[in-house]
């Protein structure tokens, strides 16, 4: 994961906390826990990377972007 | 206040109610079962003569000084060791008494240096003392060298930096010895030989610094003539005035006099009625001040328009309209989020509370971290997820009912000694010890103490441990059901995810490295062995799950009814002293104090009716946040208050680049530190000898800063606050310290009944404090949890990315010692540095060999983000394949290896897991750079 944005890496990291939920509740919790300890420049950035279809984003913290938006 | 003199009672007290009547000297007491006639009679206003007796230690029946005539008793027992029984006649004052006492002294003194007049006890020497007290005339064997054989020419041993040991004036009494081993548990000091020939020995042949002696000064405390005396006395003389305040350094926060003659500080002695310490400290709290008037300090505000300048040493008019001016030219070129500040756990509540204010209501954003992102953010996530309030959950005392303590990731005999000793006292009482940590910490087998499972797991994989025991509870009928069906919730979703066998010991065996079997019989026993109690510290949080780990935690504990009363809970041991309180006062970028989130429209509209502006009710950026957004370009200038984070955060060479691109940096310090080399204003903080107002300490409890001095730097630094926002047009005021405390229960539930005068009547008080708990609140979650019912959380165990390699094929932990302190701005100030000159790598004898390094060698180590060098120590008290090393100095620098791997919910850096690389160097050459 080295060379991605920062907040990519800590999306993944959160994500990966999630990983033994289904897709659709990972995202929420993803997004829930971004939206609450998140600057907005971040989320902006991280919104705006999922919405770029860049790949380093793990599907379940790309699904919780999207909630973001 | 004048020299305050706590009353010394002889022996200690003895619990229960007082239901045991004696007579003595015709006053009638009433005391608990199994108090000593000595203390009974102190209680009645009597003082019986004595010497070995002290009452922080167990009576020693040695001197003969406090014997008593006792009704239907044969003899003259000595009170200390004679406990009380109903109807008991005790006197102890008569002419036969009298004769027994001095002849007793006659012996003592014709063994003794006549020189009081000019000795540094005189004044405060017990002997002395009862020399008058016994009426003592005649010495009539002679005294000193004309009393024949006698101790006259025993050697100082001046070895310890900070008290000398004066053999010839030692009288045996044993209570420095005793004061090692019951006080401080170090069992350190014997008395050596037999009857005349007994002395005071600190190990075999051995001088005070060479031994195993901690330099807690137990034992100079307990020392009732000059033998044992602090240096500071010898050379200043006797104090006679007091200021009661509290320690500076980790988060036990010890209460200490301060004694002082005339403006000058003497010297600390703890202070009994410290509900934290009770009496007792450490080499830091009580010797290791020499950093407040060290001539590194910096005493006038400075100043420079680029780093590659020299500083301007300017006005504080001139700092602080240069701080305002450029703080309001970046956000108008920047935008206003582009600044922010970073608090810190070394300075106080009101000092804190201000910069949050500043932030919040003159820099118009969310901008505020405090330096608990690097070390216990995940406490306050985890805890707050699960009981909800970010705080452990008992008091300090409670360890003395706790019967199995469950140690994780800490080393209280070196990070938090003081509540090691008392922690220890109780494992010598028969409480079981479990230690769960990567290294053989001096806590898995010291005097009289051994752990009964050492659980040496791999770095990185505690939430696989943790989840371990807890299905061991859930699979095999050890759960509390009472009271998870009455105190929580989200139990039986928890319970069927526990007990899946990938949380099994057996599978997770390979995992950690522990064998099934030892974790199965570790949890066994948390469960089954009575209170359990677990404490716990940075070897929990500093890692990529350590939110996770302090959720699997509050689940066990909640899942073996372990939280609620004395002797159980969920304890955090805090590295700063207010580290709790820091936090608490709405330093985090999504929290206004007291653990509100800013997008609690009630919260926030509480502070923007009393402060007058509106307050954004989104995040702002943590610390590694600001970094990135450094180099980013987004974020342009930083208020860093009391911090050295170029030194103390991980992967300094990002660190270094984040702190270079910004346009201001301004630094609130008392050095001219690692981070203030990036600065372009440096404002001169005050020493805790200077300051005015609160710490909060990791059992909540509430202790005052009092100033023994006026500010060095002639201003407070919560003044200095109020001062850059007014000059950048927000009206912000303050009359004392103690204003801005009425301010801060005004606004914080929790904080609701908290004021200066409080804290003067009551010594101390543990939050929460409200109209419910008046006095404060010892042992939270008592009745319900705080967020209700006590809440399971799925704690799924994710292996941290940072492994090692073939290129890094070691992993590296880190810690404290204990006589350095974080990254050592203080300590290295002191005489200290006697003990720990420099940082060393401990490597296993396996891992030695096979790079052909030897104890004392050179060596480089790599990881991927950074190289150093420092010396190697062999040592097995890691495993094969894990190093170790502490970050107390720059030249080593700890932190140019570890990388930014953090925390999944907090961002607290993973110190705890670096992968390197060990290599044998011959000659040192460039230290600490960095690999990117």
């Amino acid at each position: 994961m080295s060379g991605v944005p920062s907040y990519v890496r800590l999306a993944n990291e959160i994500a990966a906390q999630f990983a033994h939920r289904s897709p659709a509740d990972a995202a929420v919790a993803i997004a829930n826990h971004v939206k609450t300890t998140w600057d907005p420049r971040m989320k902006r950035a991280l919104i705006a990377y999922a919405e770029s279809g860049a790949t380093d984003l793990s599907p379940a913290a790309a699904l919780a972007a999207r909630h973001l938006a | 206040m004048s020299l305050l003199k706590e009353p010394d009672f002889g022996t200690p007290a003895r619990p229960g109610d007082a239901t045991t009547e004696l007579t003595i000297d015709g006053v009638a007491v009433k005391v608990p079962p199994g108090t000593s006639v000595m203390r009974a009679a102190k209680e009645a206003g009597i003082d019986v003569p004595k010497l070995c007796a002290t009452d922080n230690l167990e009576a020693f029946g040695s001197c003969r000084l406090c014997v008593v005539e006792i009704d239907g008793v044969k003899g003259t027992p000595a009170s200390c060791t004679t406990p009380v029984r109903d109807g008991m006649n005790v006197r102890t004052q008569n002419e036969r008494l009298g004769k027994l006492r001095r002849g007793v002294m006659e012996l003592y003194i014709s063994d003794h240096p006549l020189d009081c007049l000019t000795c540094s006890a005189n004044g405060d020497c017990e002997l002395q003392d009862m020399a008058g007290v016994t009426g003592l005339r005649e010495v009539r064997y002679g005294s000193g060298v004309d009393a024949g054989a006698n101790h006259m020419d025993a050697p100082t041993d001046s070895s310890n930096p900070y008290f000398d040991f004066e053999a010839s004036k030692c009288i045996a009494c044993s209570r420095c010895v005793r004061a090692c081993d019951e006080v401080q548990g170090t069992l350190a000091l014997t008395i050596e030989g037999r009857g005349f020939d007994s002395k005071v020995a600190a190990g075999a042949g051995v001088s005070f610094f060479e031994s195993d002696c901690v330099s807690c000064g137990a034992c100079v405390q307990a020392c009732p003539t000059a033998t044992l005396q602090e240096k500071s006395v010898v050379e200043l003389g006797m104090p006679t005035r007091t200021v009661l305040t509290t320690c500076a350094y980790c988060g036990v926060g010890c209460s200490f006099k301060a004694e002082l003659r005339g403006d000058e500080l003497v010297r600390m002695v703890p202070y009994k009625n410290g509900g934290a310490n009770e009496g007792h400290s450490c080499v830091k709290g009580r010797f290791a001040l020499g950093y407040a008037s060290h001539p590194d300090r910096v005493l006038e505000p400075m100043v420079r328009d680029t780093i590659a300048d020299e500083w301007r040493t300017v006005s504080w008019d001139e700092a602080i309209s240069f701080t305002a001016r450029r703080l309001r030219e970046i956000q108008a070129a920047h935008g206003q989020g582009s600044i922010g500040a970073i608090t810190s756990s070394r300075t106080t509540n009101e000092e804190v509370y201000t910069v949050q204010k500043m932030v919040r209501a003159v820099f118009g954003n969310n901008n505020v971290d405090t330096c608990a992102r690097v070390c216990h953010s995940p406490t306050g996530y985890g805890l707050k997820q699960t009981f909800g309030e970010s705080a452990g959950t008992q008091d300090f005392k409670s360890v003395e009912d706790a019967d199995v303590i469950l140690v994780i990731g800490a080393n209280p005999t070196d990070g938090h000694p003081v509540f090691a000793s008392r922690m220890k006292q109780r494992l010598r009482q028969g409480a079981q010890l479990i230690v769960a940590d990567p290294r053989r910490i001096d806590l898995v087998r010291s005097p009289h103490i051994e752990a009964r499972h050492h659980l040496q797991l791999a770095p990185g994989t505690n939430v696989a441990i943790i989840n371990a025991f807890a299905h061991v509870v859930v699979t095999e009928g050890l759960v509390d059901r009472e009271f998870v069906e009455s105190r929580c919730e989200d139990f039986d979703a928890w319970e069927s995810f526990i007990a899946q066998p990938e949380h099994s010991p057996e599978a997770v065996a390979d995992i950690t490295g522990v064998p099934a079997s030892e974790i199965r019989a570790a949890a066994r026993l948390y469960a089954t062995g009575g209170n359990a109690a677990i404490y716990y510290g940075l070897g929990v949080t500093e890692h990529s799950q350590g939110s996770t780990m302090v959720m699997g935690m509050a689940n066990l504990a909640m899942a073996t009814g372990n939280i609620g009363r004395r002797g159980v809970g969920v304890n955090p041991l805090r590295g700063q002293n207010n580290v709790q309180g820091s936090c608490d006062m709405g330093s985090f970028p999504h929290e206004l104090p007291g653990y509100r989130h800013v997008s609690n429209d009630d919260v926030r509209d509480i502070y923007e009716k009393l402060w007058g502006t509106p307050i954004l009710n989104e995040p702002g950026l943590r610390i590694p946040n600001m970094f990135d957004a450094a180099i980013d370009g987004s974020f342009k200038a930083l208020f860093v208050q009391g911090e050295d984070i170029a030194q103390s955060d991980p992967n300094t060479q990002h660190v270094f680049a984040a702190l270079g691109a910004l346009e201001l940096l301004v630094v609130q310090d008392l050095f001219v530190n690692e981070t203030a080399k990036f600065a372009h204003v440096l404002l001169p903080g005050t020493s805790f000898l200077e300051k005015d107002g609160t710490f909060t300490n990791a059992e909540r409890r509430i202790n005052r800063v009092r100033p023994i001095m006026a500010p060095r730097t002639g201003k407070q630094e919560w003044e200095i606050i109020c001062e850059i926002a007014q000059a950048m047009g927000y009206p912000m005021h303050y009359d004392s310290a103690a204003q801005i405390m009425d301010e801060i229960a005004m606004t914080t539930p929790t904080f609701a009944g908290v004021s200066f005068g409080k804290l003067d009547e009551l010594g101390s008080i543990q939050w929460p404090c409200n109209v419910e708990h008046p006095e404060g609140t010892p042992i939270m979650h008592s009745d319900k949890f705080t967020r209700g019912k006590g809440r399971f959380m799925e704690t799924v165990y994710v292996p941290t990315s940072e492994r090692s390699t073939r290129k890094f094929p070691l992993i590296l932990t880190t810690g404290r010692i204990l006589s350095q302190y974080n990254v050592g701005a203080q300590t290295r100030r002191t005489a200290n540095v006697a003990w720990h000159p420099e940082d060393m790598l401990e490597i296993h004898p396996h891992d030695a060999e096979v790079r052909g390094v030897s104890d004392g060698d050179m060596v480089a180590l790599s990881s991927r983000v950074g190289r150093t060098e420092l010396r190697a120590k062999i040592s097995d008290r890691m495993p094969v394949g894990v190093c170790y090393t502490t970050f107390h100095h720059p030249v080593s620098g700890a932190n140019v290896v570890t990388t930014d791997s953090s925390d999944w919910a907090t961002n607290c850096p993973e110190y705890k897991v670096t992968a390197v690389q060990v290599d044998l160097i011959v000659a040192t050459s460039v230290v600490a750079v960095g690999n990117r």
